[in-house]
């Protein structure tokens, strides 16, 4: 059974209508990628399912349940969480206080303290700058604010919204080594890039987004050797 | 000797406003409007107090009404939040404004009808003056200062130090994103209004002290002052609400001293706030928002 199905999405902003009738799934223990352009509508297919943006029509089901129009804090508390486009750290707070609102849902102190750890661990840098103002650090540093900020909770889906934007290719690089890890250490992945390259040489299987349509799918091999995949998205 | 009483009294008017523009600016910050209906949240808490105060003259009875006045207000705050502006959340800044005045009037209206048109004089206890060589200092002044440092220094470590307080600032920052945190705005929004309408009771009640009169338009000019200091602060700050409500509380001592003509004294404090906001438009500790796109 599928971890996460959507069925037949339509979203529309006013009259704009964004996503045309959109169904995908990811199961438990994959790497999904969904690819496209500027515009496409990746982060308003991401935004629907976690429930910040409600969808015209169609549904999610997460876990075998339906969650379509449910609220955000609901959703996130079913093991769901999303690192969203342009990282959106809260910027007042220091580096340790992100992580804490990361494990916001989470009660027990010994568990958060645990988690904080291991967050420090797999990015010793947030270590060193963890009573800095999260504003002041370098947009490497936010992605990784950002990915600790979400793995804190240790979720069962974790959705990426390009992570890779704005990064130099170091950091791409970097960024793209720690979903992999996070992926190893048991998290289901949907991913959300422009970078198709790197993104579909990591991934089980990859849907490709065109103006709010789905218009091609296949295994991350298969996509990377299409013709037309190659033309539109890996500059070849 | 003059110097010190003008700075008392500034003192005195400014953490008055202080626990006024708390309000304003929490919720400007937080659930982004704001509360018109604020300054007559004092009035009510002014009229439980009123009320109470008047079923006995007992000094108990006295800290009982301020309990009542506190929790009254404080459910009204979540109510008017619930009822009024809840349902208007995504509409239009402009019409959650005209809810904000119509709130606002039928508070005024509402009190008006129950307690009529004509000032009531509230049966405060008089808590007499302490003499520190030749000044003469009230004690309800002293009781002012001391309970609103108190409340201000609790409300600042609140914020910064409990879990519900990160997630008020970070509601403030990125209401999206703390949804992707797991935070349920309304019940942040909820608090907020809940904290606001406590402190404005406090307000009231400190009000009272200095002058024991009420009509139903009681917390009008206080609540344009402090909602005028948030601003000078700059809104959304909650140190800047504390700073602008001093620095206007001591503005208006000096004015107070100048020229004691009503009329005269308020030109000349808005006059000097005017001039603040265009020397710095976004307040004292006011930042320029960085635009998401
Ligand atoms: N808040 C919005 N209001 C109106 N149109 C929007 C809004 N957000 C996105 N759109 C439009 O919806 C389409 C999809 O946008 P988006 O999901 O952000 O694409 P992507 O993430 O793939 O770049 C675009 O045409 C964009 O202009
Ligand atoms: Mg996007």
């Amino acid at each position: 059974m599928a971890l996460l199905k959507v069925t037949d999405l339509h979203v529309y902003y006013g009259v704009i209508h964004a996503i045309k009738g959109i169904s995908f799934e990811v199961n438990e223990g994959e790497i999904v990628t969904l690819i496209g352009a500027n515009g496409a509508g990746k982060t308003t297919t991401m935004q629907s399912v976690i429930g910040l943006i409600h969808p015209t029509s169609g549904t999610v089901e997460y876990d075998g349940k339906t969650i379509t129009n449910m609220p955000p804090h609901k959703i996130v508390r079913m093991g769901m969480t999303q690192v969203p486009e342009r990282r959106r750290i809260f910027s007042e707070l220091t580096v340790a206080e992100n992580l804490l609102m990361g494990a916001y849902t989470e009660k027990d102190k010994a568990k958060i303290k645990n988690s904080m750890d291991e967050i420090f661990e797999l990015f010793p840098r947030l270590l060193e700058r963890k009573n800095q103002i999260a504003g002041t650090l370098s947009g490497g540093e936010q992605q990784m604010l950002a990915m600790g900020r979400a793995m804190m909770t240790h979720p069962r889906l974790l959705m990426l919204d390009e992570p890779s934007m704005g990064l130099s290719p170091l950091l791409v690089d970097q960024v793209f080594s720690m979903i992999k890890k996070f992926h190893e250490n048991g998290t289901t992945i949907l991913l959300v890039e422009q970078n198709a390259n790197k993104s579909l040489a990591i991934s089980d299987r990859a849907y490709v987004l065109e103006t709010g349509r789905i218009i091609m799918s296949g295994t991350g091999a298969e996509l990377t050797e299409s013709d037309d995949i190659k033309r539109a998205y890996l500059g070849g | 000797m003059k110097i010190i009483e003008i700075i008392i009294s500034g003192l005195n008017i400014g953490v008055i406003y202080a626990m006024i523009a708390l309000g304003y600016t929490m919720v400007y910050g937080i659930a982004k409007l704001l509360n018109f209906a604020h300054g007559d949240i004092i009035m009510v808490g002014g009229y439980a107090i009123c009320v109470f105060c008047a079923m006995s003259g007992s000094r108990t009875f006295f800290f009982v009404s301020i309990v009542a006045a506190v929790i009254i207000c404080t459910v009204l705050g979540i109510v008017v939040e619930r009822v009024a502006y809840r349902p208007l959340r995504g509409a239009t800044p402009i019409a959650v404004l005209i809810t904000a005045i119509g709130i606002s009037y039928l508070l005024q209206s509402l009190a008006q009808i129950i307690f009529g048109s004509a000032q009531r004089y509230v049966t405060v206890p008089d808590l007499g003056k302490i003499m520190i060589g030749s000044l003469g200092i009230k004690w309800s002044t002293i009781i002012t200062l001391a309970a609103s440092v108190i409340v201000m220094v609790s409300l600042s470590l609140f914020v910064k130090y409990s879990r519900i307080g990160r997630a008020m600032i970070a509601v403030s920052e990125d209401r999206g994103a703390s949804q992707l945190m797991g935070i349920n705005v309304n019940i942040i929004i909820t608090i907020t209004f809940a904290i606001g309408s406590a402190l404005a009771a406090l307000a009231g009640l400190f009000y009272l002290l200095q002058s024991p009169y009420i009509t139903n338009t009681f917390g009008a000019m206080p609540g344009i002052k402090a909602f005028t200091a948030a601003v000078i602060g700059g809104i959304g700050s909650i140190p800047g609400a504390m700073i602008g409500s001093l620095v206007l509380g001591l503005i208006e001592s000096i004015c107070d001293t100048i020229v004691p003509i009503a009329p005269y004294k308020d030109a000349i404090e808005f006059s000097i706030l005017i001039i603040i906001l265009l020397v710095k438009p976004t307040g004292l500790l006011g930042k320029v928002r960085r635009e998401k796109v």
